[in-house]
C-alpha cells in the first residue's frame, strides 16, 4: 500500500497547490469584500486596504457587468480562444512555410554549389595541365597559386551577382600564410590566405566547426551561419557550402559558397505579415460571429426574463413574441403555454374565491331578511308571553333564545367563511387600547356582576396605542373578557396591557378552571369545548376563539393560551404597534407571574428578583424540565401540554395538528421567549 | 311627535313585520315594494323618516337614496344584510343617515329611528360661529357670507355638535353618541362617511378643512373661527 504512495501524492500535489493559488486569490478578494462593506472587524493588514482602494473598488462595476452579461463573458471567451487558435496555426505555418523555404534553399544552393567546385576542380586541374606544360616549357607565367585562386574566387562569384558569394580559405586549420618563399610576392594575404568576393569577411563568416570537419571529411558540407560584411557588424543568416579543393599545384584549399537567405527572409516576412492581418481579422471577425450568435440566442432569453418579471408582477397576460419553428421559438412556445396556464389557473382561483364571496354575501342576505322577520316576530311574540297559558309562555321564552343564538352562530359562520375567501380587510388606524378595553368593560360588567367576578385593568396609566382595526381587536377582547368571566367561577378577571419594542399586548387573566395539558393549543379550534359535559351556559357558538386568531392574524399579531389545570389561564394579544410591522416578542409574558410553577419556585427559596427577570418564564424547550411538586399531576408526556406552551397563532397548521407539534412550538416559543424578555426589560 | 315611516322593502313578510312593530311603538308606516315606485311613493307620503332596504327590484336601494337626497333632508335609516364594509360605506356615501344591519332587535330599530326624529322637537333659539360660518340654530341654517348653505339635519346636527364646543376634540365614539344617538360604540364609519360629506359642502376645500378639522389618532374638533 505504502509503495504506490507517493504516485498518488504527487497526482493530488498539484491540484492542491493550484486550489491554493485560487483561495488565496479568493481569500484576498473575500477580504476586500468584507472591507468594503465595512463589516471587518479587527486590524487589516495596510497593504490589503491599498489593494482594495487601488484594485478592487474600480473593477467592481467591471465585475459586476462580467457577472451579469453572458453576452460579454462569451464573446470575451471566443475572442480569448481564437487568438490563442489563430497564434498556434501562425506558429505551425510559419514553421512549415520556412522549413519548405529552407529546404528548397537547400537543395538549389547545393546543386549550385556543386556545380561550382566541379567548376573549380576542372579549373585547377586545366590550370594542373598547362602548368606542366609551362614546366616544361620553362615558363612561369599565370601558374602562380595565389593569383590563381584570386581569379578562381572572382570567377566563381562573377555568375551570381548578389545571390551567393564565394570565399576561399585555407585548408588544414591555419589561415597563415605559411611563408613560402614560392609565394611570397601574392598579393593581398599570401598565396593561402582567405579570398572572398564581395565585401565579405572570410574570417567572421565561416563558422570553425565547419572548417575543422572539411579538413577530415570530402565532400561537400553545408551549415546555416551568420555572414560578416566588412561594411556592418550585423550578421546576415546565409547557408555555408564548403567543400576541401585543391589548388593546380595539389595543395588542399577550401572553398565555400554563402547563400545568403535574404529572399527566403523576404518571403518569410510576407507569409508573416499575411497570416497576422488575416489572424487579426479572424480575431475580430470570430468576436462579431460570436457577438451576433449568442444577441440571437440571449435576446429571447432576457425578453423571457423580463417577461417572467413582468408575469410574477402580475401582468398575466404578457406573452412572448414567437417566430419560426427553432429551438428559441419553441422555448417561446413552451413558455407562452405556460404563462396561459397559469393565467387560466388565477382566474380560476379569482373566480372561485369571488364566488365564494358572492356566495357567503348572497347567503348572508337571503338568510338575514327571514331571520329578521322571525327575530321581530319573535320579540313581539316573547313581549306578549304573559297572555299565554305557561306551556305556550316558555315555548315562546325558548323561541326567543334559540333565535338570538341561531343568529349570532349565523353572524359567526359568515365571518369564519370571509376570513376563509381572503375577503377580511383590515381598517387599521391608531387606537388607544384602553379605550377599546373600557368599552369591553363596560358591555361585560353586567355578566361579570351576575357571577360575581371583578374586573380588574393594569397598565392602563400611560397610553397602549396601536396601528389596529378598533373593531376586530374589540370584538377579540369582548370574546377573551367573557371567556374569562364564563370560566373564571367568580373570582378575580385582571385585564393587563403593555406596550414595548414596537409591540402591544393585552393580556387576560383568570384564576378559574384553567386549561388542562394540550388545550391551550386547542382552545382556537372550531367549535371546540372545554368540557363537552359541561353546561352550556352562556351558550357561545364555539366559533368565538377561532375568529379572535384569525383577527389577530390580520393584524399580523398573535394570540395564545396559557393554562393549568385548576390554576386558571391567560390569554394574551399582542399586537405590532404599527400595521403590517413584523412581531418578534410580546411585552407581556405568556404564563403569568402568579402562575403555580413561579410560585412554586419562589417558595423553593429561589430569590424573586431572579426569577423575575430570568425566570419570568422557566425555559421548557426541553420539556424535561423538572415539574414543580405542586403540578406533579401534570403528565410530561406532550411537551407540547406544558403551562406555558401557547398556540402560537401564526402557526394555525400546527395548532390543528397539534398531536404531531410536540417538539417544534418549544423552538418558536424559546425563541419568543427572549423576545418577551426583551420587551420586558425595555419596558422598564 | 311626527311618526310618518315609509318602510321601502320588496320582502312583504318583513314588511309586514315592520308595521306590526312601527304600529305598535306609535308610527304610522306606509309601504313600497318596488324601486321604481319609491320616489312617487315618497312624494305622496312625504314621511318624516325613510327606511330602506338596499336590495331592491327595479332601481336598487343605493339608487332611490340618492334620488330622495336629491330632494329633501328627510332622514334615511338603510335596512343592510351586508356588513362589509364597501356595501355600508356606498350606502352612507348615496345619502343615508344611519344603517342597520339584519337581523337586528326591534328595539334597536326603534331606537334608531327615534335618535334621527327625535332633532325635529323645537330647539331653543341659538347662534352658533364655526371658522367664517354662522349657525342659526332654532334655523336651521348655516350661513357663509349671507348665503346659506343647504345640509341635510344629520349633518346639520354634526356641525352643530362640534360649534357648540370648539375647544372639544370628539373622538368618532362621542360623536356617534351626541349626533346618532348610539348609547355603545357602533361602527365609526359612520362618523368618518359623514364627515366627509359635510366637509364637501362646508369647506372651502375639501383637501385642506378648515371647518372640521382631523386630530390624528384622536377624532375631530372645530375649526378655529
Amino acid at each position: 500500500m505504502s509503495g504506490n504512495g507517493a504516485a498518488p501524492e504527487r497526482g493530488v500535489g498539484r491540484p492542491v497547490e493550484t486550489a491554493g493559488g485560487i483561495s488565496l486569490f479568493r481569500r484576498l478578494w473575500r477580504a476586500g469584500q468584507m472591507l468594503s462593506d465595512g463589516a471587518a472587524a479587527g486590524p487589516v493588514h495596510p497593504l490589503l486596504r491599498l489593494y482594495v482602494r487601488w484594485v478592487r473598488r474600480p473593477l467592481l462595476p467591471a465585475m459586476r457587468l462580467w457577472r451579469r452579461n453572458i453576452q460579454l463573458r462569451v464573446v470575451a471567451t471566443t475572442l480569448l480562444m481564437s487568438v490563442g487558435v489563430v497564434l498556434l496555426l501562425g506558429v505551425v505555418v510559419i514553421g512549415q512555410v520556412r522549413n519548405g523555404l529552407l529546404e528548397a534553399k537547400r537543395h538549389a544552393s547545393l546543386s549550385q554549389a556543386e556545380g561550382g567546385f566541379k567548376a573549380a576542380r576542372d579549373a585547377a586541374d586545366a590550370a594542373g595541365d598547362t602548368r606542366g606544360q609551362d614546366a616544361q616549357s620553362g615558363s612561369r607565367s599565370g601558374t602562380d597559386p595565389g593569383a590563381w585562386l584570386t581569379a578562381q574566387v572572382q570567377q566563381l562569384s562573377s555568375g551570381g551577382q548578389g545571390v551567393y558569394h564565394v570565399v576561399a580559405l585555407s585548408s588544414g586549420g591555419g589561415d597563415l600564410a605559411y611563408g613560402d618563399p614560392g609565394y611570397g610576392d601574392v598579393s593581398s594575404a599570401g598565396a593561402r590566405g582567405p579570398r572572398a568576393s564581395g565585401d565579405i569577411d572570410p574570417e567572421a563568416s565561416i563558422p570553425a566547426d565547419l572548417r575543422k570537419q572539411l579538413d577530415t571529411k570530402t565532400g561537400a558540407l553545408w551549415k546555416s551561419a551568420s555572414v560578416k560584411h566588412n561594411s556592418s557588424d550585423e550578421g546576415e543568416p546565409a547557408l555555408v557550402v564548403g567543400k576541401r579543393m585543391y589548388d593546380p599545384n595539389g595543395k588542399a584549399y577550401q572553398l565555400y559558397y554563402l547563400f545568403p537567405y535574404t529572399q527566403e527572409e523576404k518571403s518569410l516576412g510576407l507569409v508573416r505579415g499575411t497570416l497576422a492581418t488575416a489572424g487579426v481579422f479572424v480575431v475580430v471577425l470570430l468576436g462579431a460571429i460570436a457577438w451576433l450568435v449568442v444577441r440571437q440566442i440571449v435576446t429571447p432569453v432576457r425578453m423571457a426574463a423580463s417577461i417572467s418579471e413582468r408575469l410574477a408582477a402580475g401582468v398575466l397576460q404578457e406573452r412572448m413574441k414567437v417566430t419560426g419553428e427553432d429551438d428559441i421559438a419553441r422555448l417561446g412556445e413552451a413558455f407562452n403555454k405556460m404563462a396561459q396556464n397559469l393565467q387560466v389557473k388565477i382566474q380560476q382561483l379569482e373566480q372561485l374565491s369571488r364566488m365564494q364571496r358572492r356566495f357567503v354575501s348572497d347567503v348572508s342576505h337571503e338568510l338575514r331578511t327571514p331571520l329578521t322577520t322571525v327575530r321581530m316576530a319573535a320579540e313581539v311574540i316573547h313581549e306578549a308571553r304573559e297572555d299565554f297559558d305557561p306551556v305556550t309562555a316558555r315555548s315562546a321564552e325558548l323561541l326567543y333564545g334559540q333565535v338570538d343564538r341561531f343568529e349570532s352562530l349565523l353572524a359567526d359562520l359568515l365571518e369564519i367563511s370571509r376570513f376563509d375567501a381572503g375577503a377580511a380587510a383590515l381598517e387599521a388606524e391608531p387606537v388607544d387600547l384602553r379605550d377599546v378595553v373600557n368599552r369591553v368593560i363596560e358591555g361585560a360588567l353586567p355578566l361579570a356582576d351576575r357571577k360575581g367576578s371583578r374586573l380588574l385593568v393594569r397598565g392602563a396609566e400611560q397610553p397602549v396605542t396601536a396601528e389596529a382595526d378598533s373593531r376586530r381587536v374589540e370584538r377579540v377582547l369582548r370574546n377573551l373578557v367573557v371567556n374569562a368571566v364564563e370560566h373564571g367561577e367568580g373570582r378575580d378577571v385582571i385585564v393587563r396591557l403593555a406596550t414595548a419594542g414596537g409591540a402591544v399586548a393585552v393580556a387576560v387573566r383568570d384564576y378559574g378552571v384553567g386549561l388542562k395539558p394540550g388545550e391551550a393549543t386547542r382552545v382556537f379550534n372550531r367549535f371546540w369545548r372545554a368540557d363537552p359535559a359541561r353546561a352550556r351556559t352562556t351558550g357561545g357558538t364555539g366559533l368565538g376563539l377561532s375568529i379572535a386568531v384569525e383577527d389577530a392574524r390580520l393584524h399580523g399579531g398573535w394570540l395564545q393560551a396559557w393554562g393549568e389545570p385548576g390554576g386558571g389561564s391567560q390569554f394574551r394579544l399582542t399586537l405590532p404597534a404599527a400595521a403590517g410591522d413584523t412581531l418578534r416578542g410580546s411585552p407581556i409574558p405568556l404564563e403569568p407571574e402568579d402562575s403555580r410553577r413561579n410560585r412554586g419556585l419562589n417558595d423553593a427559596g429561589v430569590p424573586l428578583a431572579v426569577t423575575g427577570r430570568s425566570g419570568g418564564v422557566p425555559p421548557q424547550g426541553s420539556g424535561l424540565t423538572p415539574v414543580p411538586p405542586q403540578a406533579k399531576n401534570v403528565p410530561a408526556v406532550d411537551p407540547a401540554a406544558l403551562p406555558g406552551s401557547g398556540a402560537r397563532v401564526v402557526a394555525r397548521a400546527g395548532g390543528q395538528g397539534h398531536a404531531q407539534d410536540g417538539g417544534k412550538p418549544a423552538a418558536g416559543a424559546a425563541e419568543e421567549r427572549a423576545g418577551e424578555r426583551e420587551g420586558r426589560a425595555r419596558g422598564r | 311627535m311626527k311618526g310618518r315611516v315609509l318602510v321601502v322593502d320588496d320582502d312583504t313578510a318583513l314588511a309586514e313585520m315592520l308595521g306590526i312593530v312601527l304600529r305598535g311603538e306609535g308610527f304610522e308606516p306606509s309601504f313600497v315594494a318596488d324601486g321604481d315606485k319609491a320616489l312617487a311613493a315618497f312624494r305622496e307620503v312625504k314621511p318624516d323618516l325613510v327606511l330602506l332596504d338596499l336590495m331592491l327590484p327595479g332601481r336598487d336601494g343605493i339608487e332611490v337614496c340618492r334620488l330622495i337626497r336629491a330632494e329633501s333632508g328627510v332622514p334615511i335609516v338603510m335596512l343592510t344584510a351586508k356588513s362589509d364594509t364597501v356595501d355600508v360605506v356606498v350606502g352612507l356615501e348615496s345619502g343615508a343617515d344611519d344603517y342597520i344591519v339584519k337581523p337586528f332587535k326591534p328595539k334597536e330599530l326603534v331606537a334608531r329611528i327615534r335618535a334621527r326624529l327625535r332633532r325635529s322637537e323645537e330647539p331653543a333659539p341659538e347662534q352658533l360661529g364655526i371658522g367664517d360660518l354662522v349657525i342659526d340654530v332654532a334655523g336651521h341654517s348655516v350661513k357663509r357670507d349671507g348665503h346659506s348653505i343647504a345640509l341635510t339635519p344629520l349633518e346639520f346636527d354634526l356641525l352643530v355638535a362640534l360649534a357648540r364646543k370648539p375647544w372639544q376634540v370628539f373622538t368618532r365614539e362621542v360623536l356617534l353618541e351626541q349626533v346618532w344617538g348610539y348609547r355603545h360604540a357602533a361602527d365609526t364609519r359612520l362618523v368618518n362617511v359623514h364627515v366627509q360629506r359635510l366637509r364637501s359642502k362646508v369647506e372651502k376645500d375639501p383637501e385642506r378643512p378648515e371647518i372640521v378639522v382631523t386630530v390624528r389618532g384622536v377624532g375631530y374638533k372645530a375649526g378655529p373661527s
